[in-house]
């Protein structure tokens, strides 16, 4: 049985959830609790496949998965010319990273859901879209092949967007859905033209494939605009961020806190073309400083236009901007040190390990505070900072996990976010100083506007009008509750979890060798 | 709103050909072109026929939605099954476990050109009835939610 799911965990990973997913009209029919209970069982199981599959990889190298083969090791036919015509999953350091924290997310927010959503109807179709959206992950960050690598990515995106609309909020959250809707199918078909642009050139779609025949012709720079373009309107990075305030603030908070992962998986998209598809053929100076641009802009404007916001998820969107402005930094200033090895190993490699160390902890006190800000809003029924207040004297949980958030956020230690930032502030200072004072401004503008938030939610007498709000159900504390141990722990022992998980993941980006061989190593 | 008897009538005698047309597109998915996809649209499209011929009563009577959801629910199924199946018989997901076993679909494809025969493909043909089964239900359900949403008739 081990064996089994071990030989087969890439393609489990993605069945366990779609299974669960399709099966959910049908165990919905027996009533409340055996579709919460099912739904658990499918994101844990997810959960551990992902866990069990980094084990492997982390191990054991790089894992390749065959679809449709007699065996799933068997990437190139004996009889294809030496090409994999198959769809690949290429499961590296990397991808697995990705996987792992994304499917721990995933069972976290369904968990909350429980509680959260036990009220509202079409509870049928929520968890069924929860599961497709974290398939839609899961494909992202593990496949091999760009076209299914565009499948999931719609998947994603169309699962995301009726999400958002789940609680209809008169018409304002269909509204903020359609915008997400057709801004992620636009860059989808970005990424689609740029697909098309490549396979044209090289007569493959698989990643290994084109990076191993990559000449960087013009054809090959216009596809990498389009992609570059069409993954950052994904992930949200200024200037294309526009749709995350609307669509973060109008989703329930579970589904906010997903969306906080599904937009990471277009990041990891991004850094997967960057550094695995091109690679050294790149202008890796000139798309390093523009993808820094990208990050430094996302920083400051995201921080700036969260000062003033009233809505409190609006506020957090925008800090969710904000904080992934800090992730392309980081990789961006690898990306410029990639064909100089002195300074990658100086500065480069902490610079790539902080950005992709801040993606996991950004998920998880983003996913936290998301989930602090859902659960006010289900006892308040308010997202009005101006209307809160002395909600501290009966939330006292949610108060403890919102501030344990909001100091990750800022980069104060012993929490998470301030490991990764300190990777980050002492490699870009030594790449250049003046965009690391950016970044500490940036941090010290996150920590006076969750000052504000803090003092205006939580702060002064209780108000009679919430004279009889009570603390959220116990799975909701529970969900946040694991978080902020994570948050903690992360914060506690970062060079643990920086030299197993991280430092592997930012190899595995620097060594396109490596990622083509796992390809063509198989033959 | 009926439609008149003329164009009841019609509709009534084309009904059996575009279902039988839908499930002829289905199941010759892994021999001509088209497939599950295509097929499922088009007995999808006898669900249209119904709504211009009859009225909305008539139509939200005549096929209750909770069918669709049904056929949409056991196509998706019989599709990620039949994938799942493949690790059962040892090969990677989607594998293609009937192909030339000598049972259903498990004729080894002739060499050369012929007529096709349907009992060839392995599992493409059943992924091709799966995809079939969940498109029609989906759009119908899509059809009747469209139809739904239309402003009431005015009798």
């Amino acid at each position: 049985m081990m064996d089994f799911i071990m030989a087969n965990a890439p393609a489990l990973l993605i069945a366990v959830p779609m299974l669960g997913a399709f099966a959910l009209p049908l165990v919905g029919r027996l009533g409340d609790t055996p579709r919460n209970g099912w739904i658990l069982a499918v994101t844990l199981i997810t959960a551990i496949i992902a866990a069990l599959l980094a084990w492997t990889v982390l191990t054991g190298g790089p894992v390749l998965y065959t679809f449709g083969a007699a065996s799933s090791s068997d990437a190139i036919p004996a009889d294809s010319g030496g090409i994999p015509i198959r769809i690949i999953f290429t499961v590296d350091a990397m991808s697995a990273f990705m996987a792992l924290f994304a499917a721990f997310v995933g069972f976290i927010t369904c968990l909350y859901s429980v509680a959260s959503e036990r009220l509202s109807s079409g509870k049928d179709g929520y968890y069924a879209l929860m599961l497709l959206l974290l398939v839609g992950i899961l494909g992202m960050v593990t496949t091999g092949d760009l076209f299914n690598f565009f499948v999931f990515l719609e998947i994603n995106s169309l699962a995301g967007a009726a999400l958002v609309a789940y609680r209809i909020d008169k018409g304002v959250s269909v509204e903020a859905a359609l915008k997400y809707g057709f801004l992620s199918t636009l860059a989808g078909l970005m990424v689609l033209y740029a697909i098309g642009l490549l396979y044209g050139q090289y007569d493959s779609l698989n990643m290994a494939v084109i990076a191993s025949r990559m000449s960087y012709t013009m054809l090959d720079k216009v596809a990498l605009a389009l992609l570059i373009a069409g993954l950052a309107l994904k992930a949200g990075a200024v200037p294309l961020h526009f749709w995350t305030p609307d669509a973060y603030s109008m989703a329930p908070a579970a589904v906010t806190a997903f969306l906080v992962v599904a937009s990471q998986a277009g990041l990891y998209g991004l850094f997967r073309v960057l550094f695995s598809v091109y690679g050294l053929t790149l202008n890796y100076v000139t798309v390093g400083w523009a993808v820094i641009i990208l990050g430094v802009l996302s920083m400051v404007v995201g921080v700036t236009m969260a000062i003033p916001q009233k809505d409190v998820k609006r506020l957090m969107a925008y800090h969710a901007v904000s904080q992934s402005g800090y992730m392309l930094l980081g990789v961006g200033v690898g990306l410029v040190v990639l064909g100089d090895a002195a300074a990658m190993d100086a500065f480069g490699r902490t610079a790539m390990e902080g950005g992709i160390f801040h993606i996991v902890n950004h998920a998880m006190y983003k996913g936290l505070l998301f989930l602090t800000a859902g659960a006010i809003f289900l006892q308040t029924g308010t997202r009005n900072l101006n209307k809160m207040g002395g909600l501290g004297h009966s939330m006292k949980w949610t108060m403890l996990f919102f501030i344990i958030g909001a100091l990750a956020i800022a980069g104060i230690p012993p929490f998470n976010g301030f490991a990764s930032k300190l990777m980050i502030y002492e490699s870009v200072f030594a790449f250049s100083p003046v965009i690391a004072v950016i970044a500490m401004v940036v941090s010290i503008l996150t920590l006076a506007s969750f000052v504000k938030v803090f003092h205006a939610i939580f702060m002064g007498p209780q108000q009679p009008k919430y004279a009889d709000v009570i603390e959220v159900p116990r799975p909701m504390l529970v969900a946040m509750g694991a978080l902020a141990l994570l948050t903690i722990l992360m914060g506690i022992f970062p060079e643990q979890i920086v030299s197993t998980v991280i430092a592997p993941a930012a190899n595995a980006l620097i060594d396109q060798s490596a990622y083509v061989a796992t390809v063509f190593g198989g033959v | 709103m009926n439609m008149s008897n003329l164009v009841r009538s019609g509709a009534n005698i084309m009904m059996p050909f575009i279902l039988v047309y839908g499930f002829y597109i289905v199941v010759h998915g892994h021999l001509t072109p088209g497939g599950g996809f295509q097929g499922g649209a088009v007995i999808a499209t006898a669900v249209v026929l119904l709504m211009v011929a009859y009225s909305r009563a008539d139509v939200f009577a005549s096929i209750p939605k909770n069918v669709l959801k049904n056929s949409e629910t056991a196509g998706l199924l019989l599709f990620i099954g039949t994938a799942l199946l493949a690790l059962t018989a040892g090969i990677a997901f989607f594998g293609n476990w009937l192909l030339g076993a000598g049972s259903l679909f498990g004729t080894p494809v002739a060499f050369g050109i012929n007529p096709g025969d349907i009992n060839t493909g392995g599992i493409i043909p059943i992924l091709n009835i799966a995809v079939g089964i969940e498109v029609l239900g989906a759009m119908g359900i899509l059809l009747l939610v469209m139809l739904g949403g239309m402003k009431g008739d005015a009798e």
